[in-house]
């Protein structure tokens, strides 16, 4: 059945984002939250991470280009990213944020660019693999199914 | 899943529990903890909108702000409307840090900080700041599950504190207590229970205003309110002083008897701490004695610390006596002389560290020159053995320092010197020196602070090497009041160990040690022996605190006079409380002339009864001692212990400002001072 496959369509492909590394635990404790009273949740909050995440990047993009560079601002910024990242359980964009952290630690520029560039790079891709696993729950839940929940050994 | 709706029985909230404790995920059954009105501030709206449904599916009442001063808004607009705060600590209006000081300073309530950084350094600050608990980013709902635990940690901590205090007041939280007793005595097991029934036999400890909330708001002892409290207890008397007239005298609009009376409270405990534990029969070391005999003779002539007459009247237990002269003339001239300006309250604070550490070092002694111990032996003092053992090996040094310390003038420290060649192995002392003591009291407090005045006032013994002796420690217990989570100091930090101008007297270390014991023992010493008894309170600190004086006392002549100092201030800190310890008073007057007559005289002698000055007068009442530490020996500067503390408080606070506080041992909560600028 198309329903049947596109359900495990969804499981494989949500078990291929953790063993690729871009999801991780966190993301089951926020599939965990959703529940009847608030079924959008997980869309909602992943949502609410990109647009909060394009207006950091924006910023550190802003502070990098400065002549003066101010490090502490854009440590700051990378830390909240790395918090919120992590939140959602966007493990690489995690992990660009830490190294992005260290170069800014020693004040390389040459440094946080390159970092900026990846962390910006791993928002992307993690953005795409969000909005397919969206697009496959609403093609099940349009089937009337419901969205199977992934139990991973974590 | 909800339980029957009574709520407050035993029976269900147990059942609650035990629901609870088997971990299922379904929310808190009974009231408690669901709705639990929490406040969480984050600036991340993604980490917000998750930490709210968290909460939310833990059944507790959530409350978001994205602002740490929406927060404090919300807060102040209904300071009882929250149990507990949720915040991160990276926020671009308002570090998470200081956001934790102000609902700490206005509203005392419990405060989880979160960040995703989880570096030691700023763990450790949110621990010294006050957090309750420090939660890592990304938070996991079993990591909120359990935060109610820190709503009934802090609430059960503040009962005990008023039960404590003495104060009576009516229990409308009775109802409510039992239902947060049982069910927290899942977690606690059974102490809650057992705090409560104890509340209950006590017919309530007291009146929270706002029973609905189980958390009274409530009262930060800063630095000066601290002052003017114990201004206030020092104008009433420590054994008049009761919350109402406290209150009175303050005169702090906002301020309510029940917030005195869990101040009090501490503040009693505190006292009791520095005066020593329980006194032991002092057994003189016998080792110790042997050797010293000869000197017994100065030693009974100590200016004006007669301790043959002590003895003779029962005030100084002849052990003591006994252990104190031998004490006494293993330094002889150790310290006579040191002038202790117990004025200045700084010393006083100073002196107390230099005791501490001389404790700690004795501690680690104590092996090494059981001979020594043995002076301490008597000193009835909640020290451990090993404590004990130590002060008594610093009780030779001790008897050095004593006399240091009732001399305020500067008394020669020939005379300590003297008591300290006399029989102290300078083995011990260097034993003590080298030995990073470890304040095992726990006490760590400010050693740096206190050394530095150490030095200051004379030469006291630089080489108070007790590492880490933390005067404050002792202090810490006063101290700690306000300064709640007044970083111990570690005891390696005791700085006095670096008395300028001390000359060496190798007997120092044992000087120390045995002025430690002393100091600690105090019990023994003095005519507050019993009193001592009275205080059986972890007088490790207290205890450090002496050693710590002595220490530097002993460590050469010229600290002997430090450390008479520093005995002086340790026994006008220990006046101080022991003013506040019933009945102690009296006994003080003879400690600190004891004191200053062993100042005076560089007898060895002196420097056991200083020694012993010290401990009775801690037990008793520093203030007295004070007095009478000044070099004239007169007793009449009692003040000096009532302003000694609160200086040594204050001073503490000062320390603690600048020192990551450990989790204030003596768990009071109220005070936590720490970071708060004083």
């Amino acid at each position: 059945m198309e329903l049947v496959q596109i359900q495990r369509s969804l499981v494989d492909y949500t078990k291929s984002l953790f063993m690729e590394g871009f999801l991780d635990a966190q993301f089951l404790q926020l599939q965990q939250l959703q529940d009847d009273s608030n079924p959008d949740f997980v869309f909602e909050v992943v949502s609410l991470f990109f647009e909060d995440s394009e207006k950091l990047l924006n910023e550190l993009i802003i502070a990098l280009d400065q002549p003066n560079v101010d490090f502490k601002k854009i440590d700051s910024h990378v830390h909240q990213l790395k918090g919120s990242s992590s939140s959602i359980g966007a493990q690489r964009v995690k992990n660009a944020c830490i190294a992005f952290r260290n170069y800014c630690d020693v004040q390389n520029i040459e440094g946080c660019l390159t970092c900026l560039q990846q962390v910006k790079q791993e928002c992307y891709l993690v953005k795409n693999k969000f909005e397919t696993l969206f697009r496959l729950e609403q093609q099940i839940m349009a089937s009337g199914g419901s969205v199977p929940t992934i139990e991973l050994g974590f | 899943m909800k339980n029957s709706s009574g709520g407050k029985g035993s029976m269900s909230t147990a059942s609650s529990i035990t629901t609870w404790k088997a971990g299922d995920v379904v929310p808190v059954p009974d009231q408690f903890p669901a709705g639990l009105r929490v406040l969480v501030v984050d600036d991340d709206p993604t980490c917000l909108i998750i930490l709210e449904k968290m909460l939310r599916n833990c059944s507790y009442d959530v409350t978001k702000c994205n602002r740490a001063e929406t927060a404090l808004l919300k807060l102040r607009e209904n300071r009882n409307g929250f149990d507990i705060v949720i915040s991160d600590v990276h926020m671009p209006d308002m570090d998470g840090f200081k956001l934790l000081e102000h609902i700490g300073l206005e509203m005392d309530l419990p405060v989880i900080m979160m960040s995703a950084d989880d570096g030691k350094d700023v763990v450790m600050k949110g621990v010294t700041h006050g957090a309750c608990d420090y939660l890592i980013k990304p938070v996991r709902i079993e990591a909120l599950k359990n935060i109610w635990q820190h709503v009934v940690r802090k609430r059960k901590n503040e009962w005990k504190d008023l039960e404590q205090s003495g104060s009576v007041e009516e229990g409308d939280r009775q109802p409510k207590q039992s239902e947060d007793a049982d069910y927290s005595s899942s977690v606690n097991e059974g102490n809650w229970k057992s705090s409560k029934k104890r509340k209950d036999d006590e017919d309530e400890t007291e009146d929270r205003d706002d029973t609905s909330t189980l958390k009274k708001p409530r009262v930060v002892w800063s630095v000066e309110l601290h002052q003017q409290f114990v201004a206030a207890v020092n104008q009433l008397g420590i054994d008049k002083a009761v919350p109402k007239k406290i209150l009175e005298l303050m005169n702090v609009p906002g301020l309510t008897r029940e917030n005195v009376a869990s101040h009090l409270q501490k503040y009693r405990l505190y006292l009791r701490r520095l005066s020593g534990v329980s006194p032991h029969s002092c057994n003189p070391n016998n080792s110790f004695m042997n050797p010293q005999d000869e000197t017994f003779g100065p030693l009974s002539s100590v200016h004006g610390l007669d301790l043959q007459t002590l003895t003779a009247t029962g005030q100084l237990p002849a052990q003591c006596l006994a252990t104190l002269q031998a004490a006494v003339l293993g330094r002889s001239t150790a310290k006579s002389s040191i002038p202790m300006p117990l004025v200045n309250q700084r010393n006083i604070f100073s002196f107390e560290n230099p005791k501490l550490r001389f404790g700690e070092g004795q501690q680690q002694h104590v092996n090494n020159n059981n001979k020594q111990v043995n002076l301490l032996h008597g000193i009835p003092t909640t020290m451990e053995s090993k404590q004990l053992t130590s002060l008594r090996r610093t009780s030779q040094s001790i008897g050095n320092v004593s006399m240091q310390v009732a001399p305020h003038g500067a008394q020669s420290s020939q005379n300590n010197s003297s008591l300290i060649e006399m029989g102290q192995p300078l083995s011990r002392v260097q034993i003590l020196n080298d030995s990073t003591v470890p304040l095992s009291v726990g006490q760590p407090i400010v050693p740096n602070g206190i050394a530095a005045n150490v030095s200051t006032r004379n030469g006291i013994p630089e080489n108070i090497r007790a590492p880490g002796y933390n005067l404050v420690s002792q202090t810490s217990s006063i101290l700690n009041f306000p300064m709640n989570h007044a970083s111990e100091l570690p005891v390696d930090s005791f700085s006095l160990r670096s008395t300028p101008g001390m000359s060496d007297h190798t007997s120092k270390g044992a000087f120390h040690e045995d002025f430690n014991s002393e100091i600690k023992g105090s019990g023994g010493f003095l005519p507050t022996y019993d009193v001592f008894n009275d205080y059986q309170y972890k007088s490790q600190n207290w205890e450090l605190q002496n050693a710590g004086m002595i220490l530097e006392d002993s460590q050469h002549s010229n600290s002997l006079q430090g450390n008479l100092d520093l005995a002086q201030s340790v026994l006008v800190q220990q006046g101080f409380p022991s003013g506040q310890i019933n009945g102690q008073n009296r006994s003080v007057p003879i400690v600190s002339k004891a004191m200053f007559s062993a100042g005076d005289s560089t007898e060895p002698g002196n420097l056991l009864n200083v020694n012993h000055h010290l401990n009775t007068i801690r037990a008793e009442n520093t203030v007295r001692v004070k007095s009478g530490s000044v070099a004239d020996g007169n007793p009449s500067n009692l003040f000096a212990d009532h302003f000694g503390q609160e200086d040594l408080m204050i001073a503490l606070l000062k320390q603690q400002q600048g020192i990551a506080p450990a989790e204030n041992e003596f768990d009071f909560d109220g005070y936590s001072l720490d970071n708060i600028p004083v």
